[in-house]
């Protein structure tokens, strides 16, 4: 197999999160645009100055990435459509830096972002996946809240995992929310509110969910003399990999693709667990972020239920979680839910996370993952991203 | 143990009765293999050709080998329930008015990885067998069952609504002057069916099977003629908002095809009682029945008919007789189209020579009324769209599929 | 003053008066009931092929099918075998002419009131003409049993050996027919014959020798108990059906008060 090659020499700029709606009239076209526009003006490019774009959305239907070139009057020279939900940020990043690298393009624009109309979520879901329509809603329609019930299921007979446990990654996640001027959750959450609240897919409650809601995020990728040139704040990509259908044997998921590729993520990045100063986990219920922290070499499999009790997950804690609330208490907008935390960790590296900033940022992990495509999640991906930090 | 189900009380006529939903309904080509199974009531999935992988859920191409050589089989439906949940929230209007709701994770012993509903007695983590059963929206699904049976098993929310129990629902059978008519009530009355209403037409001639069913308890004789589409209406008007099930087993038979018999008489009288009797009971009764499918205990299930196997493939010995036959057939799966958003099932039970007078002259095997009654609550009981009652309808059904050309040959060249 | 006008002129005043001698044709009224080896008479049935509705707005009407021998019928000469090669013995060839005639109506009422077998005979007949004269040659002779009364299984009175209901034995059809030249005979019952008609030599003898004959029959009539024993004129003209054997029809009786 041929090695790696590193990603130097591409700079991640920009960082552009809308705010988030819980429902909106607006379609996904208008969300992407503000999404683009704000990052264009943190970064003073006109839209003619961009030659790449790197889409993910499941609400622009009719049209696809090459419609919305188009609808915005874009004219790039490389474009690409990333249909994989919560791996779409990390999988953009991946392609866009190489393009970059490659000459491809000189000024990626990455942008996710959807639309939450009255009974759209309901719809999406209704044509999500062949084997979801053959295989998973038939029984009892519970969507993505049901998938995670049984994996949770599993996990907690699994590895010995409690309520409580789940409970310390969504409260102190809301703690980090409320100090984020975007999370769409504003009040505080206690342990026991998360205890009592209304169950939705045993042993899933209401607390364990994200909630689908209306936004975007952006990003833009370019080489790092032009972010030097144009004096703006950047992080690096130290590695980055991605994995597909991983461990397909296993009856449950209770470990994703991320197990496969882990160590050669380091040894490109030339660190280890411990050097990382924050982790940025895909969080559309706890059980996926714990399964990230055993996976990504955190602790051994099973033992996240012990670690999230010996650790503070805070921004001020020891090891910094999902720093802006994650979707838990963020929202997830669509595709801009495998966006968010990409977004956030360019943020805390480059040191302008304005009230989430961990002190001392410099080395950021973001972890994605997606696509419940019947039983599990298919997609899975991570880089460590690098700053001057704050 | 499943909670009996009880009987339920008389109907408040100042409620609003709810609107049918339904589960999804949509499937992709290759998963409505699984429905196909679940209408007989068989437990089948994909199986590769090649290297005999089994394949969940239904695929067009195996996923070890990548050969597209796949057939659906009977497997092993034993597993264990690895992981559950309960539903208690849904965007799907109906598994929300159901809520809460049993789904797991089973492993069968074959390999495949199942979600599937799960019975209300399955122990966690159990061992269990998978049944396939066709959903209200008509789709084949797999629910977990315990391996032993349990007390009032059947009476389980989740899988009552799969199938047709005709426990405590009212039922109707359209013809007492039928030699099965006796034997399809007491099977009913057996299966815990409530008031059981049976049809008599030309009250004016003697029926000779009246004093049996007078016999049986429960069992109400009123006007029905399904030549008469007055007859029809009427009883409809009368009692078509408490008919749960009905059972279409009029029919009208005469030996002969078209050169032997020289007239249409005859073919007429079959079209009139087996085609237009099927057709102006569906106009009178389909629509308040497709109304009340979500009715509580006695909902409106599901519409039976009872057809010769000879729907498939004529017997040209009863060559007019076998065309009828197939004009029922024909409209009996326009019914299932016309009934589908209700989740009304349309049950056909196929048969071969019954113990009756114009069977008198054909050699055994034939179907006693007593054996036609058990497949058919049995049927019943499992929810299911397709029953091949008796040795001579599983017999053509099998060659059927097999070659419906060389079937066809055997029949007209008297090999049948 | 005309014949014809004076008879206007009567009916006019009800001095003459139309009694209506015709069942409705009814899906739920009997038909006759054959061994089910044999080809059926159809039962009148109605279908509506629209009602003011979105199958024809402004108008409403029906399709209706039935037997030739369905409720009050006719039956013409063509019916049964011995009338096969009669002269003009289908419905659309028999002379206007006939289809308007004297009437004369025996009662036999009393008789079958306690016997659903009652045959008439010909003393019966004989006794009749004493009170009221030798039965004019071309008259119609219906034979009244009160029959009509009876409704749905008591109509047909089907038992395990067939149908029982009055009729004429086959001395007194023949006495009819060949004596006194009668033009036809009606019943109340479902046939002109007895319900155990079958077992007479010959079989049926009211269709075998009527039809035979040339005659014709008229069944399934009612309201014979609101007309005189002689002097009222009956109209009984059946549908011209091409090579029809009989006819659901409406039958009148012009009654002299």
């Amino acid at each position: 197999m041929n090695a790696r090659q590193s990603y130097e020499g591409v700079a991640l700029v920009a960082p552009a999160s809308t705010e988030y709606r819980r429902y909106s009239i607006e379609t996904a076209h208008w969300w992407i645009a503000t999404a683009l526009r704000q990052a264009l003006d943190v970064a003073g490019l006109r839209p003619a100055d961009l030659d790449g774009l790197s889409l993910a959305s499941f609400t622009l239907f009719p049209d696809s990435a090459v419609g919305l070139t188009q609808h915005l009057g874009l004219c790039p020279r490389w474009l690409d459509h990333i249909p994989m939900g919560g791996a779409a940020g990390i999988v953009a990043l991946r392609r866009a830096a190489r393009a970059v690298q490659a000459g491809d393009a000189s000024i990626v624009a990455c942008v996710a972002g959807d639309t939450n109309q009255i009974d759209s979520f309901r719809q999406l879901l209704s044509s999500f996946s062949r084997f979801a329509t053959d295989a998973a809603y038939p029984y009892g329609y519970g969507g993505p809240n049901a998938n995670f019930a049984l994996l949770t299921d599993r996990y907690m007979q699994e590895c010995g995992a409690t309520r409580e446990d789940f409970g310390r990654i969504c409260v102190s996640q809301r703690q980090n929310a409320l100090k984020s001027p975007r999370a769409v959750m504003k009040k505080p959450l206690s342990m026991e509110q998360y205890l009592a609240a209304r169950p939705i897919a045993d042993p899933i409650a209401l607390f364990d969910c994200v909630m689908p809601c209306a936004g975007a995020e952006a990003f833009l990728v370019m080489p790092v003399e032009e972010a030097e040139r144009r004096n703006l704040p950047y992080a690096t990509i130290a590695g980055a990999i991605e994995r597909h259908n991983a461990h397909a044997e296993d009856p449950i998921q209770l470990r994703g693709g991320w197990t496969m590729d882990i160590d050669e993520l380091y040894a490109q990045a030339g660190c280890g667990p411990a050097d990382i100063d924050l982790l940025q986990t895909y969080d559309d219920y706890p059980v996926i972020s714990m399964m990230q922290i055993e996976d990504l070499g955190f602790c051994a499999k099973g033992e996240a239920p012990r670690f999230v009790r010996e650790h503070d997950l805070t921004t001020t804690g020891d090891f910094p979680h999902n720093t802006s609330g994650g979707q838990l208490s963020g929202g997830q907008a669509g595709a801009a839910g495998g966006f968010i935390g990409l977004v956030e960790a360019i943020r805390q590296v480059t040191g302008t996370a304005g009230g989430t900033q961990v002190a001392g940022a410099r080395r950021a992990m973001v972890s994605g993952f997606g696509m419940i495509n019947y039983d599990r999640g298919l997609c899975t991906g991570a880089a460590i991203l690098e700053g001057a930090g704050a | 143990m499943t909670e009996p189900l009880k009987s339920p009380p008389k109907k408040n006529p100042q409620l609003r009765t709810s609107a049918p939903t339904l589960p999804p309904t949509m499937r992709s080509r290759a998963a409505m293999g699984l429905t196909a199974a679940a209408a007989e009531g068989r437990f089948m999935l994909q199986v590769c050709a090649d290297c005999g992988t089994v394949l969940y859920p239904a695929r067009d191409a195996c996923s070890r080998c990548l050969s597209t050589d796949l057939h659906w089989q009977e497997v092993s439906p034993k597993g264990r329930l690895l992981a559950e949940t309960t539903v208690r929230t849904s965007t799907n209007l109906y598994f929300r008015e159901r809520a809460p709701w049993r789904t797991g994770t089973v492993q069968l012993d074959v390999g495949p990885v199942i979600i599937c509903h799960v019975h209300g007695d399955v122990e966690r983590n159990g061992r269990v067998v998978l049944w396939n059963r066709l959903d209200r929206a008509g789709q084949g699904v797999l629910i977990a069952m315990p391996e032993q049976p349990t007390p009032n098993m059947e009476d389980d929310p989740q899988l009552r609504a799969m199938t047709s129990d005709p426990k405590h629902r009212r039922v109707l059978i359209a013809d007492a002057r039928s030699e099965n008519a006796a034997a399809i009530a007491r099977a009913l009355k057996k299966a815990g069916a409530g008031q059981v209403f049976i049809g008599e037409a030309e009250a004016w001639r003697p029926n000779p099977m009246r004093a049996v069913l007078e016999d049986i308890p429960g069992v109400q004789i009123l006007p029905l003629d399904v030549t008469d589409t007055r007859s029809v209406a009427e009883l409809a008007g009368e009692i078509g908002g408490k008919v749960d099930i009905l059972i279409n087993n009029a029919r009208f038979l005469r030996p002969g095809g078209a050169l032997s018999r020289g007239d249409t008489v005859f073919a007429q009288q079959e079209m009139e009682v087996n085609y237009l009797g099927l057709m102006r009971l569906a106009q009178a009764f389909g629509p308040g029945m497709c109304a009340r499918t979500a009715d509580g205990v006695n909902s409106a299930v599901a519409w039976v008919n009872i057809l010769s196997a000879h729907a498939l493939v004529s017997l040209p010995e009863l060559g007019g007789f076998s065309a009828s036959q197939a004009a029922a057939l024909s409209l009996s799966q326009s019914l299932r189209a016309e009934f589908r958003a209700s989740g009304l099932r349309v049950m056909n039970v196929f048969i071969g020579p019954t113990e009756d007078d114009w069977h008198q002259p054909l050699p055994p095997p034939k179907v006693p009324p007593e054996a036609l009654a058990r497949d058919l609550v049995a049927g019943l009981q499992a929810g299911l769209e397709d029953v091949y009652c008796g040795d001579v309808a599983r017999d053509l059904i099998e060659r059927f599929r097999a070659g419906a050309k060389v079937l066809e040959r055997e029949m007209t060249t008297g090999q049948g | 003053m005309s014949t014809l006008s004076e008879l206007t002129a009567r009916l006019a005043t009800g001095a003459v008066q139309v009694v209506d001698l015709t069942h409705t044709l009814d899906p739920d009224f009997p038909v006759i009931v054959l061994p089910p080896e044999f080809g059926q008479c159809a039962p009148f049935r109605i279908e509506e092929i629209s009602a003011y509705d979105h199958r024809g707005p402004a108008w409403k009407w029906n399709n209706i099918s039935m037997g030739e021998h369905t409720g009050t019928h006719f039956d013409a000469p063509s019916h049964w075998i011995s009338g096969r090669d009669v002269p003009n013995g289908a419905v659309d060839e028999i002379d206007p002419a006939m289809l308007v005639g004297p009437v004369v109506v025996i009662d036999c009422s009393e008789g079958t009131a306690g016997n659903d077998d009652f045959e008439l005979t010909p003393q019966i007949i004989l006794d009749w003409e004493a009170r009221h004269g030798l039965i004019p040659a071309g008259s119609w002779v219906l034979m009244r049993t009160d029959w009509s009364k009876r409704s749905g299984a008591a109509y047909l009175n089907m038992k395990d050996d067939g149908p029982h209901s009055p009729g004429p034995t086959p001395e007194a059809i023949r006495l009819l027919v060949h004596e006194r030249e009668i033009r036809g005979f009606g019943t109340e019952c479902i046939g002109t014959d007895a319900g155990q008609g079958a077992h007479y030599t010959p079989p049926y003898p009211a269709h075998f020798t009527l039809h035979g004959a040339g005659r014709y029959g008229l069944q399934c009539l009612r309201n014979l108990d609101l007309l005189p024993p002689t002097g009222a004129v009956l109209i009984a003209p059946p549908l011209k059906i091409k090579g029809g054997t009989g006819s659901p029809l409406r039958v009148l009786a012009l009654v002299e008060n």
